[in-house]
């Protein structure tokens, strides 16, 4: 009678089409870092074999949030950032450095990076704080959640690592539309902002490596340097420009086969999958991206409570954020900040972070609480 | 759980915000997929073209380095042409076979082709492998090309200096920027490769004169042979460097030196400017600019003249005598003296149990603070020197810049030592002696100083007490605009001494040359000042002069300004183990300034020639 309630309850949540959408992306970036790295690499294991590890970790991260409740999960939003903010300060002494920025942490042979994990928790955080504080005036809606952001931020900038500190803000920010900011608030962040741009510009321009910043010019003056900073900018835009309609094939991308288009396999592994399969597959990635977070978003609209509805909120933001930065650096849209396309690109803090995130988001849809509720 | 009014109200708000994050998605959706559709379909075609034709190569063009002139325009560096090879990684087959190849065909060493080729960086970015290589090498290369896919050709402008040894260590050299230089951020839009300035105002001036590079695009077919290039940017030379000094003097002051060790430097007192800055040994920087083998590099470092070391302006030395001139001025300053007080000399100083020696064993006599200077009493000096202390001293002989880099435009200068009871307990931990400020105060004991400084000393006095800053560098001509940038003379300060005893000083030193220790500087054509001075390189020496081995044998110096009444020239001479400042380095004084007295008149000065629009022409090949 029990077994048959408990199987009951978990299946009720469990959304078929959500998970199969999943796997799909996932199908979609093995095969990609597979045809890209794919007789590039001697001795280590190869990158597709260890992304299918990654994934599998990533698939119980999943189930283990799927299986929680979030209620308990948001009790340690707090404490769980402090252990974060406290990683991010031991990487910033002892972390790992990989070119210029030094985001990781040495785990023997593995290699953490903290900042991915600090989005998840930021969500838990604001989401909590949110559900929990009261929220009359500008004061408790805008200006302490926004100190709760603040060291994180500064952390990962100070890195340094732009793309998650970008995703930080676009947490924030959506979560600030979702409590409902007044035209007031709004306005007063606004005139804020501006007053705060000049010296917000210098220290966050001051703080960045000089590649980071060579990287935004090149993108702001295309012609800057191509055979440099300018390069990655220039290779890409040729790899997704040259796969046309329907694409050169698997392993028929030149740009990325012949090495033209660096770290193939990692933030720019979407030109090496658009130049392969074209605007078709372009167009298919795209969907299944949407229905993903329209599927999000229709748990978010039907979450029991408001903390609920939070976390998924949070949780397609950051998921959007990453997917258009992404691509849009890499169609050149954007300057290149250094975020990977989620479940796609090779990486597995990223990949176990967001099949933990899904995970989580699922849990949301639960339409009881568990047996001890 | 959340029950209250006012949340239940705003969850309902929640899916009228849900609504916008939803049309916000779609739309930034559907930019993005508009912008794919703009790469893929609409450009589609040209992308393909240039992924086919994605065989291009962007190869850096060296930008002209800047020329650097003396201050009346003669050419002391400029740039030749010169053939270079460069390898692409990416299109070369078997690496081995290629430098199999390169090797047989020019004599390169096979293993210093095999380093360049495995550096790091892009395989993608043509590197260089050999540069000045001959016009028969480079014509030898371009007809077995086909054999060698990769290979490339360039012609480049290579740095050169028509006066080979004339001023090299003024000028410095230039060479290929080094793993650790890449590193720094000075050197941040360099590239393996970049010639860089390592030496000299080449070095210090290497942002002005380094110009930036340009890129070409070459088209490559499937085998890596070029078939199109097309230039992407150009590159921007250099800017050009007018030096403050006259190479005609310049070349003086180094054949006086000759064959011996030391330094020479003439400024003008009225700028600071140096007019010319000899340093023997030399070497010559078209050598060191060009690749070096281990061997040639090691044998130019071990050398025991240390060519490399600029004695103007790192080499360090007691400066004896010479230094009784900042001394002058602080007894008369601090009161210590009156020009009319004298000190009896007997030929020894006695302090506790030790007898201070002068050099002149019977003794001077009675001696004012003229006389004391003319025949350079060491009595007199270890007299107020014992009465004013070392730390009046010190603080004087710092107002002279002394005991501090001048801040001359060369890099790596040295400061000397001017010592003090707190410089003591620092530099050596321990308590400053009596007995010390007595071999202070003709500069001997810890006192050293560089022959820059004493340059500039003595142009001090000259002028009439303002310390300038030595200075190198006169203009720098922008090359994009024409602009011709003067710097201006930068005083360091001034001596807070009346014009009453720089008179006293200056007529002293006139005496100097006319009666007392340096007669041998006297000159028909010119009134010179000046002090001689002798450096002691060992403190117990017996016998005559020529019994000493020279290395032990003392320096001498002797610095002078000219003409006395109103001075245009100041100089110090430092040569090495040459004994008695007054017999070896005054002739060499005197040489210089009659020979810039007899130049002035001839030739305008820079700056009125510049601003005529009458610049000296450049070379055919720098542009």
């Amino acid at each position: 009678m029990i077994n048959r309630l408990t199987e009951h309850r978990g299946l009720d949540s469990f959304d078929i089409r959500y998970v199969a959408l999943i796997v799909a992306i996932l199908g979609i970036g093995v095969l990609s870092i597979y045809s890209v790295t794919h007789g590039h690499q001697s001795g280590t294991a190869p990158y597709y074999l260890k992304q299918l590890i990654w994934i599998s970790l990533g698939a119980a991260a999943f189930l283990v949030m799927w299986a929680s409740d979030y209620h308990h999960l948001a009790r340690f939003a707090y404490p769980a950032y402090a252990v974060i903010l406290l990683m991010l300060i031991f990487v910033l002494f002892e972390g790992r450095t990989s070119k210029g920025a030094q985001r990781w942490i040495a785990l023997g042979p593995l290699n953490f990076q903290p900042s991915e994990f600090a989005k998840l928790v930021l969500i838990l955080v604001l989401a909590h704080y949110y559900s929990k504080a009261p929220r009359v005036g500008w004061l408790q809606r805008v200006i302490v959640p926004g100190l709760l952001v603040l060291p994180g931020l500064l952390l990962i900038l100070k890195q340094p690592d732009l793309g998650s500190g970008l995703s930080f803000v676009a947490v924030y920010a959506a979560m600030l539309l979702m409590v409902g900011v007044r035209s007031q608030a709004l306005g007063f962040i606004l005139l804020f902002s501006i007053m705060l741009f000049p010296f917000a510009w210098e220290g966050v321009w001051g703080s960045l490596h000089d590649y980071q910043r060579q990287r935004i010019m090149a993108f702001v003056d295309p012609g800057y340097d191509p055979a440099g900073k300018g390069y990655h900018a220039l290779q890409s835009k040729i790899a997704i420009g040259s796969g046309e309609l329907l694409g050169k094939g698997l392993y028929g991308g030149t740009q990325s086969q012949l090495k033209f288009l660096p770290e193939g396999h990692t933030d720019f592994v979407f030109a090496v999958f658009a130049e392969e399969w074209g605007f078709l597959g372009v167009l298919v990635l795209l969907t299944l991206f949407v229905a993903l977070m329209w599927l999000s978003l229709e748990i978010a609209s039907k979450a029991k409570d408001q903390l609920g509805a939070l976390l998924a909120v949070g949780i397609v933001a950051m998921l959007c954020f990453c997917v258009v930065i992404n691509i849009g650096m890499t169609a050149g849209m954007f300057p290149i900040v250094g975020i990977p396309l989620p479940l796609v690109s090779y990486g597995g803090s990223a990949t176990i972070m967001t099949m933990a995130s899904l995970g989580l988001l699922l849990n949301v849809k639960r339409k009881r609480l568990s047996l001890f509720y | 759980m959340v029950t209250g009014h006012s949340s239940e109200s705003e969850f309902g708000d929640l899916h009228r915000r849900l609504f916008i994050l939803r049309v916000g998605l779609l739309l930034v959706v559907a930019l993005l997929g508009l912008r794919l559709w703009h790469l893929q379909i609409r450009e589609g075609p040209y992308y393909r073209d240039l992924s086919e034709n994605n065989r291009t190569r962007l190869v850096l063009l060296e930008p002209a380095r800047g020329l650097i002139y003396d201050r009346h325009g003669v050419l002391l560096a400029n740039n030749v042409p010169s053939f270079s090879l460069y390898v692409t990684l990416e299109d070369v087959k078997d690496r081995e076979l290629l430098i199999q190849q390169l090797t047989d065909l020019l004599g390169l060493d096979p293993s210093l082709v095999r380093k360049k080729m495995t550096a790091k960086g892009s395989k993608l970015i043509p590197r260089k492998i050999k540069d000045r290589m001959t016009l028969h090498d480079a014509t030898l290369v371009e007809s077995h090309r086909l054999d060698m896919p990769g290979v490339m050709i360039q012609v480049e402008s290579q740095r050169n200096y028509p006066g080979g040894v004339t001023a090299a260590h003024l000028l410095g050299y230039v060479g290929e920027i080094s793993s650790d230089q890449l590193e720094k951020p000075e050197f941040l839009d360099l590239h393996q490769g970049s010639i860089v300035g390592q030496y000299g105002v080449e070095k210090s001036y290497d942002r002005h004169m380094r110009g930036m590079a340009g890129q070409k695009s070459v088209e490559v077919d499937a085998l890596g042979h070029e078939k199109k290039a097309s230039v992407v940017e150009r590159p921007q030379a250099g800017n050009d460097l007018y030096l403050t000094i006259d190479v005609r003097l310049q070349k003086v002051a180094e054949d006086l030196l000759g064959a011996e060790q030391g330094a020479i430097v003439a400024l003008d007192p009225n700028s600071g400017d140096i007019l010319a800055m000899a340093s023997r040994p030399g070497f010559d920087p078209n050598v060191l600019s060009r690749e070096l083998t281990a061997k040639q590099w090691v044998e130019i470092v071990q050398d025991e003249g240390r060519p490399l070391n600029n004695r103007a302006s790192q080499g360090q030395y007691p400066p004896g005598s010479t230094f009784k001139i900042p001394m002058a001025v602080a007894a008369l300053e601090t009161k210590t003296m009156s020009p009319s007080s004298t000190v009896f000399c007997n030929g020894g100083y006695q302090f506790g149990k030790r007898l201070y020696h002068d050099w002149k064993a019977s003794g001077h006599g009675y001696v004012d603070l003229h006389n004391a200077l003319v025949h350079s009493c060491d009595v007199y000096f270890y007299t107020i020197g014992q009465r004013m202390g070392i730390d009046v001293m010190a603080e004087f002989g710092k107002d002279f810049g002394l005991g501090k880099a001048t801040g001359v435009e060369l890099p790596s200068e040295r400061a000397g030592i001017i010592p003090s009871t707190t410089w003591k307990q620092k530099a050596k931990n321990e308590q400053w002696l009596p007995g010390e400020t007595i071999s202070a105060a003709i500069g001997q004991g810890y006192v050293t100083v560089t022959p820059l400084q004493m340059a500039s000393l003595v142009g001090t006095v000259a002028n009439g007490g303002v310390n300038y800053r030595p200075r190198l560098v006169q203009a720098v001509m922008d090359r994009t605009s024409g602009n011709l940038q003067e710097l201006p003379a930068v005083p360091r300060g001034k001596i807070n001494a009346k014009p009453e005893t720089f008179r006293v000083i200056k007529d002293a030193l006139a005496d100097v040359v006319t009666k007392g220790t340096a007669t041998k500087a006297k000159s028909s054509i010119v009134t010179i000042g000046g002090k001689t001075g002798t450096a002691q390189v060992a403190a117990l020496r017996t016998g005559p002069e020529e019994n000493i081995p020279k290395k032990f044998r003392d320096h001498a110096w002797f610095v002078a300004f000219a003409p006395v009444e109103s001075p245009k020239i100041a100089v110090a001479v430092l040569a090495e183990h040459m004994g008695h400042g007054g017999a070896a380095a005054a002739p060499l004084a005197k040489e210089v300034i009659e020979t810039y007295m007899k130049l002035t008149p001839q030739i305008p000065a820079v700056t009125s020639d510049l601003s005529r629009g009458n610049r000296p022409g450049r070379s055919a090949k720098d542009s």
